[in-house]
């Protein structure tokens, strides 16, 4: 079976952010997904991935969290894709599926916990997790997005942002970096080709993969604000408009830390903060709100109506 | 380009003489300053084996210090005393006390995993600041990072529910660090955020977070995940107790 099959309809897993500060990620990625015809079925009764804190306190419950979820898509509703649209989760997932590839310890832990919790233990390879990139990529492509664009991002200047748990470490991704087609680790481009395809003109952007300090965006914030300002000034400096983001983690990062920076700093970084499924959405004709453009803390109402997008 | 380990030379370890012959050779002033030498007897021989016995620190033995961790790191460009490689020398050398000067910021990593990827070894680098924060914390080197008092607000969240529900994680964290929610910026974030909101959002938004959300049937699961938790407590004492 082709990806462009096997994409068409996927066990969709939003996490925990997409519930939160990230609802309009959850609203655009699902607006998307039905203006491109594609099928979304939520993962029942999800738990959390265990995200970077659980991870810290301990690797492996994290990797069982992230089991469950998996488990449940394969086991309980017969999915073989997961997708999901969160970085951190799909990090998760990613890195769960190589530690029990790999590692006995993590297989005996996993199996154990499954055990007592009642569930099916998951097993590595019954299902593939995707990223919403891989998914519309994938299934509708460029091409496909092309002809369905009704409202070009003609005119747009966008730094493509993608954060760090989409590429690093590289183990946990072994479908990228395997040439022409394939996802690169050190120079993403997914989102740029999408983007681009639905019209928009992508910036040279030296930061694709910085990190925002997204872990320590609460406890370390003057370190988070330092590195969004890093962000935030190299993407302006690129000639951009719009900060295109794909992590729910990163892009309330970047919003937040944009006022911080204001507040504590007295610097102001002028440009807009959108996610690529805002974007996208925009770009298939439909409204702003029903991407959730009002929903995000940075007000891109007025900048989307200004360039004939609203 | 900086040279990286310029800040290991103690500053007290810098001599300069305004005045001063040696062998009917002027060699007063700026240019000729001493590094004076220094014993180091107060060797940690366990110290290696403790960071390896907490989780994230296992491959600390397979260091060949290249350096590309601390070359690639984030935080290091933006503190140069970060630096991760000189701090797994240090442990693997169990030079205890040498490491001690830097633990108020070991806990700073902030996990973009850029030393992982360069990593030629597999050493895992950012594992291996994590189980040094762990390992100082529970020496009692340091008090709990504001980074670990979120991990464990986070973790009994999920531990409690199955799921976060963000503005609870949020208040958690504020009041167990004793910070006040009410910082101009966080104030301003809010107002900025509700400006675009339609009523039923907030309403469903603030059910959220009265009636946190759950994962149904979690309680075996809860047990399973506390029971394992302990059961490596306990582990990890012993080893660093040993």
């Amino acid at each position: 079976m082709t990806k462009k099959d096997k994409y068409q309809k996927v066990a969709y897993y939003p996490g925990c952010a997409l519930e939160g500060t990230g609802h309009s990620y959850n609203r655009s990625t699902k607006a998307v997904g039905k203006a491109l015809g594609l099928d979304l079925v939520e993962v029942e009764n999800w738990n959390c991935c265990g995200a970077m804190e659980v991870k810290n306190v301990d690797p492996k419950l994290q990797t069982y969290l992230s089991s469950r979820v998996m488990s449940t898509a394969a086991n309980e509703m017969d999915m073989d894709v997961v997708m999901a649209p969160c970085n951190g989760c799909y990090h998760n997932l990613k890195k769960a599926e190589y530690d029990l590839k790999h590692d006995p310890e993590s297989v005996e832990v996993v199996s154990k916990l499954s055990q007592k919790a009642g569930h099916k233990t998951y097993e590595a390879g019954q299902v593939e997790t995707i990223h919403a990139l891989d998914w519309i990529k994938d299934t509708v492509g460029e091409e496909g997005l092309k002809e369905r664009v009704k409202n070009s991002l003609n005119g747009i200047k966008v730094a493509n942002y993608y954060g760090c748990m989409y590429t690093r470490p590289r183990h946990i991704f072994p479908e990228k970096d395997q040439g022409p087609g394939s996802e690169s680790t050190s120079k993403p481009h997914f989102m740029d080709d999408l983007l681009a395809a639905a019209g928009a003109e992508n910036v040279e952007f030296p930061l694709k993969t910085a990190c925002c300090g997204g872990a320590h965006t609460l406890s370390d914030s003057d370190t988070s604000t330092k590195l969004v300002l890093n962000i935030l000034k190299a993407a302006k400096l690129a000639g951009a408009d719009v900060i295109a983001t794909e992590c729910p983690t990163c892009h309330s990062g970047l919003e937040m830390h944009q006022i911080r920076a204001e507040k504590v700093l007295g610097e102001t970084v002028d440009i807009k903060i959108l996610y690529f499924t805002q974007l996208l959405g925009v770009a298939l004709g439909l409204k702003p709100r029903k991407v959730g453009v009002h929903e995000n803390v940075s007000d891109s109402r007025g900048f989307l109506k200004e360039r004939g997008l609203a | 380009m900086p040279i990286h380990e310029k800040s290991l030379i103690r500053p007290e370890n810098l001599t300069t003489h305004d005045e001063l012959v040696i062998d009917g050779v002027d060699v007063s002033g700026h240019w000729s300053t001493f590094i004076e030498s220094r014993v180091v007897s107060d060797y940690n021989e366990k110290l290696e084996d403790e960071i390896a016995a907490l989780p994230g620190g296992e491959q600390i033995h397979r260091c060949w210090q290249c350096g590309s961790c601390t070359n690639s790191c984030t935080v290091n460009a933006i503190n140069p005393d970060f630096n991760p490689r000189y701090w797994i020398y240090l442990i693997r050398m169990g030079m205890e006390s040498e490491l001690l000067r830097d633990k108020d910021i070991i806990w700073q990593c902030v996990s973009c995993n850029k030393c992982t990827y360069a990593c030629p070894r597999d050493v895992f680098p950012e594992g291996v600041m994590k189980a040094t924060s762990h390992w100082l914390e529970r020496k009692g080197h340091t008090e709990k990072s504001p980074s670990m008092h979120f991990d464990e607000v986070f973790t009994e969240q999920v531990l409690k529910t199955g799921k976060i529900e963000e503005s609870r994680t949020i208040r958690g964290f504020f009041k167990r660090t004793g910070q006040s929610l009410m910082q101009p910026w966080m104030v301003e974030m809010t107002k900025r955020m509700l400006r675009g909101l339609p009523v039923g959002l907030l309403t469903r938004m603030g059910l959220a977070t009265l009636v946190a959300p759950k994962t149904r049937d979690w309680s075996a699961a809860k047990a399973a995940m506390q029971d394992y938790i302990d059961e490596q407590h306990e582990k990890q004492e012993q080893a660093l107790s040993s």
